[in-house]
């Protein structure tokens, strides 16, 4: 007896998950546009997909509530799937098929990172779903994908903004570079960096070129070195986390000359964890918080009444992604009814946008579906507001 | 009568068969979705993965932590192969040979990754000679880093930034003819596998290698080669890993190296114990449980992360040895033992 009620639990527990399976499939609603957003909601970076999900959040109450999206005279309203990739390539890939074949969206917001964004970026290419990642920076993501576009500038366009900044500000001769050989994003930009200096100040002004593991702690080998060859001042390409730890045990060691960021830096969480020592240091990135004006500063306000925290730069990035997609389908003189019509008058609309106002400055897509935008250098002001210093544009 | 007795003995390896016929007919005729078909396609490489690290971990009583590893080398090995052989790149330049040929070309690429990763293998087979439990668990761990930091410092495969192109050969496969190839090699590889490890721990090696499991010394006083039989079947098992890892560059058609850090590895031992040790059919149960727990639960969340573990705690309280111990299907369902021999 005891056998047969084990079995017939058994049997209704697969019978009960058999049908969560097939739940996902409902009707469809042909008044409704759906939008997917494949982000990181849980794993290394689950800051960066709660940021580009929150600002998904505040775009679909605006729209909804000014009635959805008008295309054609006809209004149609929105929706958006937020669907959680892990931070893991493999999981970023069934992710994009989920929300092309099964929730069958007319296009795809994310991911973010680059591990994913590259495979994710190839199923979407061949499964001819228009795709924009917000964040990613590797130049594979949307090279030969007539149907991946990205939103934040690349690395080879980012490096040389840092050598510029740094001569010109700092009036340094030499750097020294440390950065996290494991992140592709880290190390393709140190390397970069290096390059565009060397070709500047000659061979050999890259006194110093250290790297490090992800999960290092203890930088205090590599620092010992770098403030050894008495650099002009330290290039730091790392994610926040890692930044907070460098700066704090640089300064411990007694280093007192400047620092130089990327845009990795641009977290809501680098003050909380970095303090007073981050203050009055320099980074490149994609937009500047604190003294923001026109759309950018409402965006800003808004999002901080909401969340509770200033925006950083991939929810502002997932916003500009976000509206681009709007931009487009508002673009064409009617919605197509089959679906895969629907997709390529987006990816046409989305080449053909001459100028895009977005709260990350105005853009427009070059022929690989790459921005052709401008870079703003911010100084951490002594409140710890990112603060607008420069902007370089290409 | 003989004939009629045959057949039924073969019965459950024919519903096998006719299951996996009919997989790929759904997918064939579009019936079930890309997505359905992708998560079914992880299934049978996560079965590849369990029931090998469960040949070391489970039957071999070693502790290995660093199962990525091999994924990892196989992958890599597999995906360089096609992509040299059969797609433009940066290093040769043009392919070898005409994209008719992807066909025959992809499963040797996998089946290389597969050597190569037994090659691999012997690095931890090595030093399991001398040492055994929470120390060759560090030497594992080892190799996983050791792998992984390699290819993250040899910038001819990309390095951090990772390999791709392996798109371009499964593209040319479809392009030769419009059936769901990689369904095909999946099912294939996935009952290659299983069919090797039941034929290897049934047989002579596979005796020896549960004395090693029960009492080393006195295995080895028993005539049991145990240097050999520890270097066969940690060659094995990490070979077989390797093809999956090939299959699994192929699915995705990108690899990274910090994909196989020892997250994964944790995956992979999460499923040899999730299914019990020592169990060819626990192993491939759990994997598939696994699988289709983690996608049925990802519109969850974050609370998927809480549900999870907390699923794993409760099973470790009221099942200690796992969904399946250390038995087979057929010790729990004695009736199957008409239709199936697993030992």
């Amino acid at each position: 007896m005891k056998r047969f009620l084990k079995r017939t639990a058994l049997a209704a527990a697969v019978m009960v998950l058999a049908a969560f399976m097939l739940t996902g499939c409902g009707s469809e609603d042909e008044n409704v546009i759906k939008i997917g957003f494949n982000i990181p909601l849980t794993g290394d970076i689950p800051k960066v997909g709660e940021s580009s999900k929150f600002a998904a959040e505040m775009l679909l109450e605006d729209i909804n509530s000014q009635g959805g999206v008008t295309v054609g005279g006809k209004q149609y309203k929105l929706q958006f799937l937020y669907e959680d990739n892990e931070s893991k390539a493999e999981s970023a890939v069934n992710v994009a098929l989920k929300l092309i074949d099964q929730d069958g969206v007319v296009a795809i917001i994310g991911p973010n990172s680059s591990k994913q964004a590259v495979p994710a970026g190839g199923t979407a290419n061949e499964n001819e779903t228009p795709m924009i990642s917000p964040w990613s920076t590797n130049p594979d993501t949307t090279k030969d994908r007539p149907w991946v576009f990205r939103a934040a500038f690349l690395d080879p366009f980012q490096g040389p903004v840092a050598v510029n900044f740094a001569a010109k500000t700092f009036g340094a001769q030499t750097a020294a570079v440390i950065f996290d050989i494991s992140n592709d994003y880290s190390k393709g930009l140190a390397e970069i960096f290096r390059q565009e200096w060397e070709k500047k100040m000659g061979p050999g002004s890259v006194v110093a070129f250290e790297s490090h593991g992800t999960k290092d702690q203890d930088f205090s080998a590599q620092l010992t070195t770098i403030i050894g060859a008495s650099p002009d001042f330290i290039f730091v390409p790392n994610n926040y986390n890692q930044v907070a730890l460098i700066v704090k045990q640089a300064h411990d060691l007694g280093w007192q000359g400047p620092f130089m960021g990327s845009d990795a830096w641009g977290s809501a969480e680098l003050m909380q964890l970095c303090g007073d020592d981050c203050k009055g240091q320099h980074f490149s990135t994609h937009y500047a918080a604190a003294g923001a004006k026109g759309d950018t500063k409402v965006f800003i306000e808004r999002y901080n009444e909401k969340y509770g925290y200033t925006p950083d730069d991939v929810a502002a990035l997932t916003w500009d992604a976000a509206r681009l997609v709007l931009q487009a389908i508002e673009s064409l003189d009617q919605w197509p009814s089959e679906r895969s019509a629907q997709r390529a008058a987006i990816k046409d609309a989305l080449g053909q946008i001459d100028e895009f106002a977005g709260v990350t400055g105005t853009m427009k897509f070059d022929d690989q579906g790459d921005p052709i935008k401008c870079a703003v250098v911010v100084r951490i002001s002594d409140q710890g507001a990112f603060e607008f210093a420069e902007s370089v544009c290409p | 009568m003989e004939t009629g007795n045959k057949l039924q003995r073969n019965a459950f390896a024919l519903a096998v068969i006719s299951g996996c016929v009919l997989i790929i007919l759904l997918a064939q005729f579009k019936v079930i979705n890309l997505y359905i078909q992708s998560v079914i396609m992880f299934m049978g490489i996560n079965i590849m993965i369990s029931t090998s690290l469960n040949l070391v971990n489970g039957n071999m009583g070693e502790f290995s932590c660093g199962h990525a590893a091999f994924l990892c080398v196989g992958a890599y090995v597999s995906s360089i192969t096609s992509v040299l052989i059969m797609a433009p790149n940066d290093i040769t330049g043009a392919p070898f040979l005409p994209p008719e040929l992807a066909v025959l070309v992809f499963p040797i690429s996998v089946f290389v990754g597969g050597v190569v990763a037994a090659l691999a293998g012997i690095l931890v087979a090595l030093p399991s000679f001398k040492t055994r439990g929470d120390y060759l668990a560090i030497i594992t761990i080892a190799v996983n880093y050791m792998v992984i930091s390699g290819i993250e410092n040899l910038s001819v495969v990309g390095g951090p930034r990772g390999f791709m192109g392996m798109k371009k050969v499964v593209k040319s496969m479809y392009e030769l003819a419009d059936i769901p190839w990689m369904m095909i090699f999946v099912a294939l590889g996935t009952i290659f596998c299983v069919l090797i490890i039941r034929r290897y721990v049934s047989s002579t090696y596979g005796k020896g290698v549960n004395a090693i499991c029960q009492d080393e010394i006195a295995a080895e006083i028993m005539s049991v080669n145990t240097n050999k039989v520890k270097l066969v079947t940690f060659m094995l098992s990490s070979g077989l890993c390797g093809m999956a890892g090939g299959l699994f560059a192929h699915v995705v058609g990108y690899v990274n190296p910090q994909s196989f850090n020892i997250l994964k590895s944790t995956e992979a031992m999460v499923m040899v114990y999730l299914g019990g040790m020592g169990s060819l059919s626990g192993a491939v149960i759990s994997a598939v449980f696994f699988t289709f727990l983690l996608e049925l639960l990802r519109p969850l969340q974050i609370l998927k992360w809480v549900i999870i573990p907390f699923t794993l705690v409760l099973l470790m309280q009221f099942r200690p040895e796992g969904i399946m111990g250390n038995k087979e299907l057929t010790d729990v369902f004695p009736k199957l033992r008409k239709y199936c021999r697993f030992k």
